[in-house]
């Protein structure tokens, strides 16, 4: 089978609210126009279209079909869309380019968190007969796995602070990034509590926002890019819906994606999807990423959180520092559903 | 639809859309057990392969995933195990002033409910406090069944107002429930894109306004943010007339729903002409036995003093009794 690499990434600056429509036409045109730059790609040099997005986001039923009109899909394309985060939309097309049916595909997530009340949104995605009719809210359920990590000694509100303040640092290097500035931790503590135990700087913000990535087999990949990154290992795992059976300060799931993916000692940058500030150290903690691994250069989801494509981001800032130059090994993850329940794992390498 | 905030002529129109449903779900034999207990203020759980007693029940074991069938009844009191603290309820929760969700472990349980909890301020609920259910006055056979926990030391003096009781299902005196519903409602802020948004503010003058898609040449009304064939934004402003034909049409015999003209009634595509794409609207003013494909029409607009930014301001179109156009010159548009 085929290797499998990441050869163009784009993005839409990371915004509190967009004043384009949910389907977003108005985000995509403009980052599909710049993959196609970087490669030399047209619309009709790619084999596959996956996309990830949510109607519940959207209010509207259907929304990732008037998305398509970004495409111009015509003469017809061959196309899917999952209901997930885009970095699965881009696992299934490197399963269509491994099986050799296809060999560059376009992989792109959108969300207009802005359009609801995204906290009261995420309630449904939780178990439909005894969990979501009380629309416990994503931040509340954040927070119950956050005491419980401090309770247990793992970590402390000032090692969460610490994760806010290097996150908001790194993301001044980042022209896409929310939020962003040189905060000290003391700082950060004196805030008040949004949902006691989690403060403001815990949080990611609600983002509006789109991201693409063009993939290509490895061969298609050499003539794509100066410095593909092959994906070397990809896997996603996921763990019990029942928020009180599992152990939320852990995340078995990411361990085994990671250990799947190939996840080692020798990767020199990780881009951790992690809403939470302290689920990157649940993340990091699964994954075995020592203090030699830069952790989230691009600031990170906690500095701006696309729905349904912050995943997808994730991997092509992993991917973009090969493609740069900037590093040979790099990792990426990508969690899904409420306190980190499914999680995707890819490593990267310079081909 | 209304501009938000700083209108300008180009700010993007929005509106509130509101959107709702009654998910109605069977429960099946493991959570039909869980509601029907919680009907009798009964809590009950299933042990699993490992001993585990989950609450709520689980169909299958998390790890052998064998179907689970041993259950037993746990306490309606217990431990909270973890907290957070809401300060500002959402709709829809079960409390309506600030309160904390938990994860409880229940006596006789080993793993965890979620639940809200009536402690009246982040100071009086910590890890380890014992909480009890409070029942709902009227069971039904839900979760909601429990209003919420308080502590067991020191229930609050003034207890939250409950909330009303989901809607039931329809069921046999007797009966078990098999059903459960839970109504979602979802509120949103819909855009409009900004080609559409001129569009809608032109309907308001009383204008009908295209725009060219730069590469193929084709007139889209409403204009849209990207053309479906080349996927770039439609640019160039085309004033189109309100006459046209009508590509094809259907006869709406069946009465349904929100229906607002009786049948049968002619719902039809009109190309306007100048115009690529044909849009949806009524054709009145003539039996509708005697609409065809070609005939030509023109709008039949509302009072000016009823236009806002919607294509409801053409109440109809009506025949003109020109000449039909031959079919060749619009078989492309169909």
């Amino acid at each position: 089978m085929t290797d499998v690499a990441v050869v163009g990434f784009a993005q839409s600056p990371s915004v509190r609210r967009t004043q384009g429509t949910t389907n977003g036409v108005e985000m995509l045109v403009p980052i599909f126009k710049e993959v196609f730059e970087q490669t030399g790609l047209s619309k009709r040099d790619i084999g596959f279209w996956c996309s990830g997005s949510s109607d519940y986001l959207a209010g509207r039923a259907f929304s990732f079909i008037a998305a398509i009109d970004a495409i111009g899909a015509f003469p017809p394309i061959h196309e899917s869309h999952v209901e997930m985060d885009a970095a699965w939309a881009l696992y299934e097309a490197w399963l269509k380019i491994r099986m050799g049916e296809v060999d560059t595909a376009l992989v792109y997530g959108f969300g207009k968190s802005s359009a609801g009340q995204l906290r009261r949104v995420l309630a449904l995605q939780l178990d439909p007969y005894v969990v979501a009719p009380l629309w416990p809210d994503s931040i509340s359920l954040a927070g119950l796995q956050a005491r419980l990590g401090m309770e247990a000694g793992l970590w402390s509100e000032k090692d969460l602070a610490e994760v806010a303040a290097r996150s908001r640092r790194d993301a001044a290097g980042n022209p896409f990034a929310q939020v962003s500035g040189d905060t000290e931790v003391a700082e950060l503590l004196d805030t008040p509590f949004v949902a006691d135990p989690l403060r403001a700087h815990d949080i990611a913000p609600v983002t509006d926002g789109a991201a693409v990535i063009v993939l290509a087999s490895a061969e298609r990949a050499r003539d794509l890019a100066e410095r593909p990154a092959v994906i070397t290992g990809i896997d996603h795992r996921v763990d019990s819906p029942g928020l009180g059976v599992r152990d939320l300060t852990r995340s078995p799931s990411t361990a085994s994606a990671g250990r799947a993916a190939g996840a080692g000692t020798d990767v020199e940058i990780a881009e951790l999807h992690a809403p939470f500030t302290h689920q990157e150290l649940i993340v990091r903690d699964a994954l075995g990423l020592g203090e030699q691994v830069r952790i989230n250069p691009s600031g990170g989801a906690l500095t701006g959180n696309p729905m349904f494509s912050a995943g997808l981001v994730r991997i092509g800032e992993a991917a973009r520092q090969i493609l740069a130059g900037n590093a040979r090994r790099t990792l990426a993850h990508a969690t899904s559903g409420p306190a980190l329940q499914q999680n995707l794992v890819a490593v990267l390498e310079r081909g | 639809m209304t501009a938000a905030e700083t209108e300008t002529p180009e700010t993007p129109l929005s509106a509130p859309l509101d959107v709702g449903f009654d998910y109605t779900r069977s429960v099946g034999p493991v959570l039909g057990r869980f509601v029907n207990a919680l009907r009798e203020r009964r809590v009950m759980g299933v042990r699993g392969d490992d001993g585990r007693v989950h609450v709520p029940p689980v169909e299958y074991d998390p790890d052998t995933a064998r179907a689970l069938t041993d259950f037993t009844d746990v306490a309606d009191e217990g431990t909270v195990v973890s907290w957070s603290w809401v300060a500002e309820p959402l709709e829809g929760q079960p409390l309506q002033r600030p309160f904390a969700w938990a994860l409880i472990r229940l006596d006789g349980a080993d793993t965890c409910l979620l639940h809200a909890v009536d402690a009246g301020s982040p100071s009086k609920i910590s890890t380890g406090m014992r909480v009890k259910a409070r029942w709902a006055d009227a069971t039904v056979g839900h979760i909601r069944d429990i209003v919420c926990f308080t502590g067991v030391d020191a229930p609050p003096d003034d207890p939250a107002p409950a909330p009303p009781a989901p809607p039931v299902a329809e069921q046999a005196e007797g009966e078990p429930v098999r059903t459960v519903i839970t109504p979602i409602h979802l509120h949103y802020l819909h855009s409009a894109s900004p080609e559409e948004s001129r569009y809608l503010r032109g309907l308001a003058e009383g204008r009908l306004l295209g725009q060219r898609c730069p590469a193929c040449g084709k007139v889209y009304v409403p204009p849209r943010g990207a053309c479906p064939t080349d996927g770039v934004p439609t640019t160039d402003e085309v004033e189109l007339p309100d006459t046209g034909i009508v590509t094809t049409f259907c006869i709406v015999n069946v009465p349904f729903l929100g229906q607002r003209i009786k049948p049968p009634y002619v719902a039809a595509y009109i190309l306007l002409d100048g115009a690529d794409i044909a849009f949806l609207h009524l054709v009145l003013g003539c039996e509708a036995s005697e609409v065809r494909m070609g005939m030509r029409v023109r709008a039949a607009w509302k009072p000016r003093e009823e236009w806002s930014t919607t294509l409801e301001n053409i109440a109809h179109f009506e025949p003109t009794g020109e000449p039909d156009a031959p079919y060749e010159s619009f078989a492309h548009h169909l």
